[in-house]
């Protein structure tokens, strides 16, 4: 007997044997003359070429090749279908010194991936797509793919691909070279022994460029499905020769590095960035703060812009200061974009229940609208503080306290009419004690570093104070400080 | 010191002290401060933040990130958690841990930004296909939007399961003193992580088993695991229930407005209780029955048409009689408004 000698073996990237099959662990699963074994190893090629086997992830996807991790001695992660670029991109993300390949199918990437894809090349994702093209569903049994031809028949196209129906095939590569950042896509076919050698330049090419952290790369593989097209294997290879690559042309659509400046993000140490700062106070210190507080349930209401929700939480940071129980709720509803808001506010010395507030003890109205639409909810023995000269003619309350402050107009005479709702601030704060002026002064000064508007907010507070100091509520039953608590 | 927080920042900076270095997502009201604070502080701890084309490639993503070993986490609301479903079911299946919240607002359907409770049966039943589970926690105020968070992480990790953090767009929304502490996270070691290393390169991260031997066994693996959680990780907080007569239930935003509810109807005589469960999958079964044991009427109130409340009959099985209370579209009852739901239910007691 003559020795055999072995001249060629299996790309060393490839398992010896194939133990993650059920059986016959020594072939592949797919049929004879199919592209897939062809494709699976160029790449196997090029990965033992570059010497990346150890740093290399495989992302298989769903149809023929969802076993691609049979095969493959690398790491590998099965994706959902369609989904293998963003599982990809955050592969590579996490270790961005590793190579990723996205191993994808027509169905897979043309089709229901096809935001996936699109995204994956527009943001320049560092990892290699191989995208087997072989106009035809195999997986799930001969349906038409996004790349099945006009007049070629499947099982879901049984009068042939009808453009007038289905539209026309998707050009993939064309269509991802018109974006600003791949920097590599070529469209190659398993047609010939020279075009499979072009094929292994171009696999080569788009893994190297990935090792050099060039971008986003991509090479189309036009490939024989002989089962499915129902030819015999040599006949299948001639019509990818004949015929697909007459519909999609051969070629590189891209190969140029994407320009651009890289923005770097400044780096914080953890407690500066979460804002983790100061000493805890001790019991006695926090009780002796909140004996110069008052809990109330506030609303602050009026237009976008007055700065209501601002005001909401100046007072619940200033409650938090004094060591109150505080909760701050603003109405993020779609009237937010109509031009008006609210919030609700509650400062306690106990547990807050629940932080929506349907009857406040202090109601904060900044327009006429807010106090029509929430004066009448105000608590018996509660305030209303209204940003006017006087109450429209036909409102009145009963049981309630209410001050008319022209906000608006003392806002402007100091100079902003930003400062309107600091004016209302030291209004609420004189009229119910709850809070001292202090802590306002010590939260303003914190919330504005522009030093002119800083001025402007301390003459605000102070305004907002003296106007209602000479003030007298009008309808007072319990006087201003009379709000149950 | 205390920092005032909303809810939803609370999860991030929560997060990031969990070690979590990864978010991608996709913008939604009332999640969106989610994604925007994550975008603003994890690049500057050293992390990734991608705004992904959709919750689609967003969980998908995630999907990738956690076999690669990160703590990796994701957050949206209603509609943007239906399209993350099937990433879910894969994560599962994978068995890959992450933290997804879903800050739940008004459905089905585009409904609108306001809170609800409706994605319960989504969260806790497993919104995507074949037997699988979360883990479910539902925070109430913005301190826990924070400390479940950490625990939900911690979670993930030791159960190698998604965990989600259910808020209603209430707890999303509002702010509250937050206390922090800088704490040293423990990650455990992932030795089934993908990481294109030479140590790593025989892992494998899959949801595909062939036949129908394999598919069982794997579902069986994942049953097993369910049944060590629910033995394991139920959380529950109760209110003046020792002694109650009757038992409000209520979890996220509603637990807070119920505890004001249980002081007012004491105030008119009637002995209320409250139990919250913390965990909503698994569900404080055993600790519900119980606090139930001695009380003559249950009510449950969800910003629902009703979803918890047949995880509360379960677990009382037929034993006492459960009522339920529920509002929807953005509408979230008083404390008032639930003592007289109450005291309608129980003219007899009253």
């Amino acid at each position: 007997m003559s020795e055999y000698k072995v001249t060629q073996s299996k790309a060393p990237v490839f398992f010896e044997y194939f133990d993650r099959k059920d059986e016959n662990r020594h072939q592949t699963h797919y049929c004879p003359g199919c592209g897939h074994g062809v494709a699976h190893k160029l790449i196997a090629e090029a990965l033992g070429d570059l010497g990346v086997q150890e740093d290399t992830i495989v992302v298989s996807p769903v149809g023929c090749s969802v076993f691609a991790y049979y095969y493959f001695n690398t790491g590998n992660v099965q994706a959902a279908h369609g989904r293998a670029p963003a599982v990809a991109t955050a592969l590579k993300r996490s270790n961005p010194k590793a190579t990723v390949i996205s191993y994808q199918g027509d169905g897979d990437l043309a089709a229901i991936g096809t935001a996936e894809i699109v995204h994956a090349a527009n943001r320049g994702e560092n990892i290699t797509v191989f995208f087997v093209n072989n106009s035809i569903y195999g997986m799930t049994g001969g349906q038409m793919a996004p790349t099945t031809l006009v007049g070629q028949e499947s099982t879901t196209s049984p009068w042939g691909r009808r453009p007038n129906n289905e539209g026309f095939p998707i050009k993939m590569s064309e269509m991802l070279a018109t974006l600003e950042a791949p920097a590599y896509i070529e469209r190659v076919a398993l047609s010939d022994a020279k075009h499979i050698l072009q094929a292994r330049k171009a696999v080569h090419k788009a893994l190297e460029l990935q090792k050099q952290g060039a971008g986003f790369t991509m090479v189309e593989i036009l490939s024989p499905c002989p089962t499915i097209l129902k030819m015999e294997p040599v006949v299948a290879r001639q019509w990818v020769h004949d015929v697909l690559t007459k519909h999609f042309p051969l070629g590189v659509f891209r190969d140029h590095k994407p320009e651009f400046t890289p923005v770097d993000v400044p780096q914080k140490p953890i407690a500066e960035l979460l804002g983790i700062t100061g000493s805890k106070l001790t019991e006695e210190e926090k009780h002796s703060r909140r004996q110069h507080t008052r809990a109330k349930t506030i609303k602050v209401a009026g237009f976008g812009g007055q700065g209501v929700l601002l005001l909401g939480q100046l007072i619940a940071e200033m409650g938090m200061r004094e060591h109150m129980e505080v909760s701050w709720l603003p109405s993020y509803g779609p009237e937010m974009r109509s031009g008006s808001a609210n919030c609700s506010v509650t400062l306690s010395h106990e547990r807050i229940g629940a932080p929506v507030i349907t009857r406040p003890e202090v109601l904060v109205a900044m327009n006429e609208p807010s106090l029509r639409k929430f004066g009448a909810t105000v608590k018996t023995g509660g305030v209303i503080l209204y940003n006017g000269r006087a109450l429209p003619e036909d409102l009145h309350y009963e049981g309630v306290s209410v001050a008319c402050i022209p906000a608006s107009e003392i806002a402007d005479q100091i100079g902003s009419a930003r400062v309107a709702n600091v004016i209302m601030l030291g209004a609420l704060l004189e009229a119910t004690d709850c809070l001292p002026f202090t802590t306002a002064s010590h939260v303003l000064a914190n919330f504005v570093k522009n030093q002119k508007l800083a001025e402007m907010n301390e003459k605000a507070l102070a305004a907002g104070r003296d106007f209602l100091d000479k003030e007298i509520l009008v309808g007072a039953v319990a006087g201003p400080d009379g709000c149950g608590e | 010191m205390r920092q005032l927080c909303k809810g939803n920042v609370a999860i991030v900076k929560a997060a990031i002290m969990a070690g979590c270095r990864t978010y991608y997502g996709y913008p939604i009201t009332p999640a969106s401060e989610i994604a925007e604070y994550a975008a603003l502080l994890i690049p500057q701890a050293g992390g990734t933040f991608v705004q992904a084309e959709s919750e689609v490639s967003a969980i998908n993503m995630v999907y990738g990130a956690a076999s690669a070993g990160e703590r990796v986490m994701t957050g949206s609301s209603g509609p943007g958690i239906s399209l993350m479903q099937e990433g879910i079911s894969y994560l599962a299946s994978a068995e890959l841990p992450c933290v997804i919240a879903d800050i739940m607002r008004s459905g089905p359907g585009l409904g609108n930004i306001s809170p609800e409770q409706s994605d319960y049966f989504a969260m806790t039943k497993g919104g995507g296909h074949g037997c699988y589970r979360n883990i479910v926690l539902a925070p109430s105020s913005v301190q826990e939007m924070a400390s479940l968070t950490m625990l939900a992480f911690e979670l993930a990790d030791k159960y190698r399961n998604p965990a989600v953090l259910l808020a209603d767009g209430f707890v999303g929304q509002m702010m509250e003193p937050l206390e922090l502490e800088m704490i040293e996270p423990v990650i455990p070691e992932k030795p089934w992580a993908v990481k294109g290393t030479k140590e790593t390169r025989q892992n494998l991260i899959s949801s595909i088993h062939l036949t129908n031997d394999m598919m069982e066994e794997h579902i069986r693996k994942l049953e097993k695991k369910y049944i060590a959680i629910e033995a394991a990780e139920c959380r529950w907080e109760t209110y003046r229930a020792e002694d109650a007569e009757v038992l409000l239930v209520g979890y996220g935003i509603i637990s807070r407005v119920l505890r004001s509810t249980v002081d007012l109807a004491r105030q008119h005589g009637v002995k209320a209780g409250l139990f919250r469960p913390i965990s909503l999958w698994p569900f404080p079964s055993k600790a519900l029955a119980a606090a139930a044991k001695n009380v003559q009427k249950l009510m449950v109130v969800e910003l629902s048409t009703g979803q918890m409340v047949e995880d509360v009959r379960l677990a009382v099985n037929g034993q006492k009689p459960v009522e339920f209370y529920g509002r929807m579209g953005g509408n979230v009852p008083s404390a008032e408004e639930c003592q007289a739901e109450l005291f309608a239910r129980m003219e007899v007691l009253v």
